[in-house]
């Protein structure tokens, strides 16, 4: 297959499922707002005392997108599934593995792209500031693509499956664990002053990483689910 | 092939049933062994006293719960490249079993961790990684019984065990690299003094018993599912008893 | 052999109560799995024979 033929492909699906989402708008502002409360309630539970809160937030503004990725999980394959357009994509002569990647793409544009946007303004809740803020941006727009990645695996195995919900979190929550580390360590070394450029590269690597393999694995989970 | 003559059930089937207590008897033997030397021959540790002791389960159970998972990745592998029905009926075998030695692990660890830093838990890369295996076995015995349909439910746990293989020595490095970062938190397994000869040999001795004993129980396991799985097998071992049952009617 | 009696082994150096919750529940653990996988295989089989009994009975009728 042709290069520009492989693009077109995957643009065409980016395409579709952005503008399917346009029309549904309100699903990913809800994941937004949840994002913004769940992360506005740890000041609440914890205190106001802003060395703690600097301590902290690293770790909880990165939870809190994991559970933000992990709740829009099931807008990635499910209403295809439901209305039959995923078995036509299992036939059509382009690789399933690169139309998952569009679709993961699509994915990553509807809810992963507006939590790094929105990290900034979350930062500053917990009295993130200058070079922090840049590494806590710059973690999350290298680590979120890899939630999608990753998270679209469980997406495709527990399709069609009773308590999903559940079970999609149970399955991908343990392969998050990594990004996590390296995301949250990213922001951590930042505050501390010795630069978040080793963990950032990390990062980086286990995007790479994901791009090579998830894909197919989804692709592989898909088949399983659609036979 | 060897394998294919094996892997059909009403050959495997009969042949695992006789396997069984020779693997169990050994297992056995090896563990009143392993456990008489470590608790009679091997000496006190210097530093760590009579706690040392608990080291003689813990690190065999860890070993196998590492272990027995990459060996079910392994059948799961084999199960997908070769769609062959036994393969995977291995990989569902041996996961409550992985799932228990993790278990074990981390609760043995705990106890050795108590005396030994004066702390339940530590955030150290080994019990990290044990926990999120312990996490990726529950994952895959429960998208297993989530799945109705048992092909589907084959694959999909065969890919997620497969997915997990790549997770556990990411994150054990991960958190190895994170350790250093949180100075506070590291602390080394390393007991810092040398295991004398005998420790080592009864550890080894109870790892070995373990090997045989999870060897026993998954055959015997494997079994089940295949009685479980096969509506009306062909292959038990005493045809005889279950025809005169047919005939009593 | 470096016990001088009893007690002083069931203490274990006064690390009784980790040692033996080790060894204990690492035994409990093995015997629940055995006797476990024996109560499957007795239901599994049972399943299999009353299969059996039921399939003949079907054809007798």
């Amino acid at each position: 297959m042709s290069h520009s033929s492989m693009w077109g492909s995957i643009s065409g699906i980016i395409r579709r499922d952005l503008l399917l989402a346009m029309r549904r708008w309100s699903d990913a502002a809800m994941s937004l707002f949840f994002l913004v409360i769940v992360v506005s309630l740890f000041p609440l539970g914890v205190g106001p005392e802003p060395a703690v809160l600097r301590t902290i937030a690293p770790g909880v503004l990165w939870v809190a997108a994991l559970l933000t990725c992990l709740l829009s999980l099931a807008r990635v394959f499910t209403p295809d599934y439901l209305d039959g357009v995923l078995e036509q994509m299992v036939l059509v002569p382009q690789p399933l593995s690169l139309l998952v990647l569009g679709k993961v793409l699509a994915h990553w544009v509807i809810s992963g792209f507006p939590v790094v946007l929105l990290s900034p303004l979350l930062g500053l809740q917990f009295g993130l500031e200058g070079e922090a803020l840049g590494v806590l941006v710059l973690s999350l727009l290298l680590g979120t693509p890899t939630l999608s990645m990753i998270g679209a695996i469980g997406a495709a195995l527990v399709l069609g499956v009773r308590g999903s919900g559940l079970l999609v979190a149970l399955l991908v929550l343990p392969l998050y664990v990594p990004v996590l580390i390296f995301g949250a360590g990213a922001v951590t070394s930042s505050v501390a002053g010795i630069g978040g450029e080793a963990n950032l590269s990390l990062l980086g690597a286990c995007l790479v990483l994901s791009l090579f393999l998830a894909p197919w694995a989804t692709a592989a989970a898909l088949r399983i689910a659609l036979e | 092939m060897i394998w294919s003559k094996y892997s059909a059930p009403q050959v495997f089937y009969p042949l695992a049933g006789r396997l069984i207590p020779w693997f169990a008897a050994v297992a056995v033997l090896l563990m009143i062994v392993g456990l008489y030397m470590g608790f009679f021959v091997a000496p006190t540790d210097f530093q760590q006293g009579e706690s040392y002791r608990i080291i003689f389960v813990h690190v065999p159970a860890a070993w196998m719960s590492m272990f027995l998972y990459v060996v079910m990745a392994i059948w799961a592998g084999v199960g997908m490249g070769l769609n062959a029905r036994l393969s995977f009926m291995m990989a569902q075998a041996i996961a409550p079993t992985g799932a228990m030695f993790t278990f074990l692990a981390l609760l043995t660890g705990a106890m050795w961790g108590k005396p030994t830093w004066g702390a339940w838990w530590v955030w150290d890369a080994r019990l990290t990684s044990e926990l999120i295996l312990l996490f990726q076995y529950a994952g895959v015995m429960l998208l297993r019984t989530s799945i109705d349909d048992a092909r589907r439910a084959d694959r999909s746990s065969a890919v997620f065990a497969l997915v997990g293989v790549v997770n556990v020595p990411i994150i054990y490095y991960s958190v190895q690299w994170w350790n250093t970062l949180h100075q506070g938190a590291s602390v080394s397994m390393a007991t810092g003094s040398k295991m004398a000869a005998t420790m080592l040999m009864a550890m080894l001795i109870m790892t070995i018993a373990f090997w045989l004993y999870s060897i026993a129980v998954i055959l015997a396991r494997v079994r089940c599912v295949m009685v479980e799985r096969e509506s009306l097998p062909t292959w038990d071992e005493k045809p005889a008893a279950m025809s005169e049952a047919v005939e009593a009617r | 052999m470096q016990w001088g009696s009893a007690s002083e082994f069931f203490a274990m150096g006064g690390y009784g109560l980790y040692v033996w919750t080790s060894f204990i529940a690492t035994a409990l653990c093995m015997i629940w799995e055995v006797l476990a996988l024996w109560r499957r295989r007795v239901a599994a089989r049972a399943e299999q024979r009353a299969a059996l009994l039921g399939g003949t009975d079907e054809t007798a009728a």
